[in-house]
């Protein structure tokens, strides 16, 4: 395949194959444009329970983050994606743990460790 | 006009600081004098600094971090014979505050500058050839990357005579590198330096990355790709994966420093602890992006002079892509006594203990690869089997760490020093030496002087157990990190063996200066006219020594892992590498110059924020940014060769026709 690519002079990584159509970029924008102002939408509601509304919130960018990668990256399950899966997979893996790892590792820091600040007036 | 910069920036009361800038402009001086006068400009410019070919990207690499040797090395020297000197009341040569810029600009030069170069250099040298492909993915970007790392490395030298370097070892912790305690430029200098060739190794790793993923030999599969592309798909994900991280913390840093934000402050709801956290999650997928290429270089040394098909190809793959994973999992046994707790300690603790396993199974591939192997003990085999006597112990005293009691004791102490010196030059230094040695002939079209190559090793053997076990003695007794000064006399002995190991290494980094120069004397005796001189097993060693523009003048056909050993093996038959006697016309790009303007912009823009320059930042930005545009309207960028020039060139360099 590689060389094919090659040979037609284009850059490496373009796939004719899975490139949109006008259609289906359309489809996408809607689907993009709906959420955005979903979102807007639920952060000033009382229609929904507030405590809520932040889920809600993160619902929707996921969601977002989902149609852009569809419609606009062309990402799906053909076989001749398993790179671009296997990339996203190692990719949300990584930011994963770098959120996740963080947040962990600093709670249990400001569990056990007076803050900063303090420690360093009771050192003056 | 000047911002901060005037007269008072260049130390002209500090002798040790003007006699080395002194020299060292005098020998630049002297080159460029030199180059003028013969009236080398002309080639230098066309072939090399405009160069977008691969291998010769990859050779100003290795370069420019063999230089970059030299400078980490004194600084090395520096603080091996202080620390030789100033026992009791004895207080050295260097004053706290110089003796601080030295370790800190020590260990920023050899990771940064002397590591990254080196693994980056190989890697672009050797993956394309190894995958059987003209180029990487992308030529002009790969010759940006370089200019960009060289840019960053202009700028740290430049710290030396113009203001100060960072006080702050190696990765600037706040609240030290906050302006409330390091009001100076050094900080500012370690920063952008870094951001600057830090965006460089990204572009280089996203380059590399494309290229082993989408530009391979027909009919290479991934099982059919050498173990060294193996090892550098890893490394460049990693690199894809963790300079993000390493940019945006810096990013926060000198937001911090310049527009008074308070990321990593201790007051305003900063959190200096933060700024480790980031650093390190960057930083231990660092250690791996460095060492997995050489283990890839060993594993193709190990292969090709025991005559053999590496030992477990399938778990050295799995091994390699195992570590990959793993890496992005232990960065917290770098800060084990912040106090994240036992919990967290425990699993970091653990994982960190697990990544030594799949390291573990490598050592035993290339031990089983060895067995039974009709063995030439030429160079890289010296520095492999050095390697893999080293790097264990240094594995040892690693796994030990990992436990987070022992690292209780062992924290900031020099027994850690001597740990990571023992994998950072026992992994990554070997390797790349073994690296050079197997590829030289390759790249330059003759070998190395074989004797001198053993006495280098042996220099360097030698010296690092010299220099770096007494180190671990000395760690255990409680001797600290970054001193400058120590009052226990019993000290000094070790401080001095460790001198002798440092002198000893000196030598042997001399000795490679006079290996470069007796092997290019030398070189019509060591002529590698087969371009196969090691009888190699992979399809780099199918090209004339050195290879043409275009690499390769028929792409070669793939269908099994060591390539090129299995058409020697069937020579004669169908698979004859050149069986085909007609030439295509092959379009290589042409020379670009962007790579090397963009440096000039983005010193000029770096130089000025350091120093407050705004003007200069404008102009530095707007420069860049013109190059870009510019770049990106240009519409001539191959170059074609003709047919008849490829069948010239085959005709001259190329197997002899064999009968079929």
């Amino acid at each position: 395949m590689s060389t094919e690519i090659e040979a037609q002079g284009m850059a490496p990584g373009v796939n004719v194959h899975t490139r949109g159509t006008r259609g289906s970029y359309l489809i996408g924008l809607s689907y993009a444009v709906v959420l955005t102002l979903a979102s807007f939408w639920a952060s000033s509601t009382d229609v929904i329970y507030s405590p809520g509304v932040p889920i809600l919130l993160g619902v929707l960018a996921i969601a977002q983050m989902g149609v852009h990668l569809v419609f606009f990256l062309h990402i799906s399950s053909a076989p001749d994606q398993t790179n671009n899966i296997l990339a996203l997979a190692f990719g949300i893996f990584v930011v994963g743990l770098l959120v996740f790892g963080s947040m962990i590792i600093m709670a249990h820091l400001n569990h056990n460790m007076m803050p900063m600040n303090k420690l360093m007036q009771m050192q003056r | 006009m000047f911002g901060r910069l005037n007269w008072a920036a260049i130390p002209f009361d500090q002798p040790v600081v003007m006699i080395a800038s002194g020299t060292v402009g005098f020998v630049i001086f002297c080159v460029l004098a030199l180059v003028t006068i013969k009236g080398w400009w002309p080639y230098l410019w066309r072939e090399w600094i405009t160069s977008v070919d691969h291998k010769r990207i990859g050779v100003m690499y290795l370069l420019l971090a063999l230089l970059m040797l030299v400078r980490g090395f004194s600084d090395a020297m520096l603080m091996r014979s202080q620390l030789a000197l100033a026992a009791g009341h004895a207080q050295g040569y260097l004053p706290p505050e110089h003796y601080d810029q030295i370790f800190s600009a020590h260990g920023t030069i050899m990771i940064f500058f002397v590591a990254m170069p080196f693994v980056v250099g190989l890697m672009n040298f050797v993956l394309p050839l190894q995958l059987g492909v003209r180029d990487v993915a992308f030529p002009v970007l790969n010759s940006v990357s370089f200019w960009l790392t060289a840019a960053g490395v202009l700028l740290v030298n430049a710290s030396l005579v113009v203001g100060e370097f960072a006080r702050t070892g190696w990765l600037a912790y706040p609240p030290l590198s906050e302006v409330a305690y390091s009001p100076g430029v050094g900080v500012d200098y370690y920063l952008w330096s870094l951001q600057i060739s830090g965006l460089g190794t990204l572009l280089s790793g996203i380059n590399l990355l494309t290229t082993i993923l989408k530009l391979r030999a027909p009919g290479m599969g991934y099982r059919q790709m050498p173990i060294f592309c193996w090892t550098a798909l890893a490394s460049n994900l990693l690199i894809v994966a963790s300079f993000p991280i390493l940019t945006a913390t810096f990013a926060m840093l000198l937001l911090d420093r310049y527009c008074d934000f308070h990321f990593f402050t201790n007051d305003l709801g900063g959190n200096p602890m933060m700024y480790i956290n980031l650093i390190w999650s960057w930083g231990h997928p660092e250690v791996y992006i460095l060492i997995l290429p050489a283990f890839g270089v060993f594993s193709e040394v190990v292969a090709t002079f025991s005559g053999k098909p590496l030992f477990g190809r399938r778990s050295m793959v799995m091994a390699t892509m195992a570590i990959c994973v793993l890496s992005f999992l232990v960065w917290l046994h770098h800060f084990f006594t912040m106090g994240a707790g036992a919990d967290v300690n425990g699993f970091f603790g653990i994982m960190t203990m697990i990544i030594a396993v799949p390291t573990g199974v490598k050592i035993f591939n290339w031990l089983f690869t060895l067995y039974g192997g009709r063995i030439r003990f030429t160079v890289p085999v010296y520095w492999a089997i050095g390697f893999m006597v080293t790097f264990v112990i240094g594995g040892m005293t690693g796994v030990l760490m990992a436990i987070p009691p022992a690292d209780f004791v062992l924290h900031n102490s020099l027994f850690l020093i001597a740990h990571f010196h023992n994998v950072a030059i026992g992994g990554v230094v070997f390797g790349v030496m073994a690296g050079i040695s197997y590829w030289f002939p390759k790249a330059f079209g003759f070998t190395l002087h074989e004797r001198l190559g053993k006495a280098v090793f042996w220099c360097w053997f030698i010296g690092f157990y010299l220099a770096f076990m007494p180190l671990y003695v000395l760690g255990l007794m409680g001797a600290t990190r970054r001193m400058q000064h120590y009052s226990n006399l019993h000290w000094q002995p070790l401080m001095l063996v460790a001198l002798a190991g440092a002198l000893l290494i000196l030598l042997g980094i001399a000795l490679t200066g006079v290996q470069l120069a007796v092997s290019i004397r030398q070189r019509e005796r060591n002529r590698d006219v087969t371009g196969d001189p090691w009888n190699g097993r992979t399809l780099e060693w199918s090209t004339p020594s050195p290879p043409p523009a275009w690499n390769f003048s028929h792409l070669p056909q793939v269908d099994r892992p060591d390539a090129f050993w299995a058409m020697k093996q069937q020579r004669g038959g169908a698979q004859n590498r050149n069986v085909k006697r007609t030439y295509e016309t092959i379009h290589v790009p042409r020379n670009n110059p962007t790579g090397f303007y963009l440096a000039f912009f983005a010193v000029l823009l770096g130089f000025s924020l350091i120093w407050r320059i705004w003007w200069g930042t404008g102009l530095g930005l707007l420069g860049a940014i013109v190059v870009c545009l510019m770049q990106a309207w240009r519409t001539d960028t191959e170059v074609e060769v003709p047919a008849e020039k490829v069948a010239a060139f085959e005709r001259l360099h190329g197997p002899k026709e064999s009968t079929v």
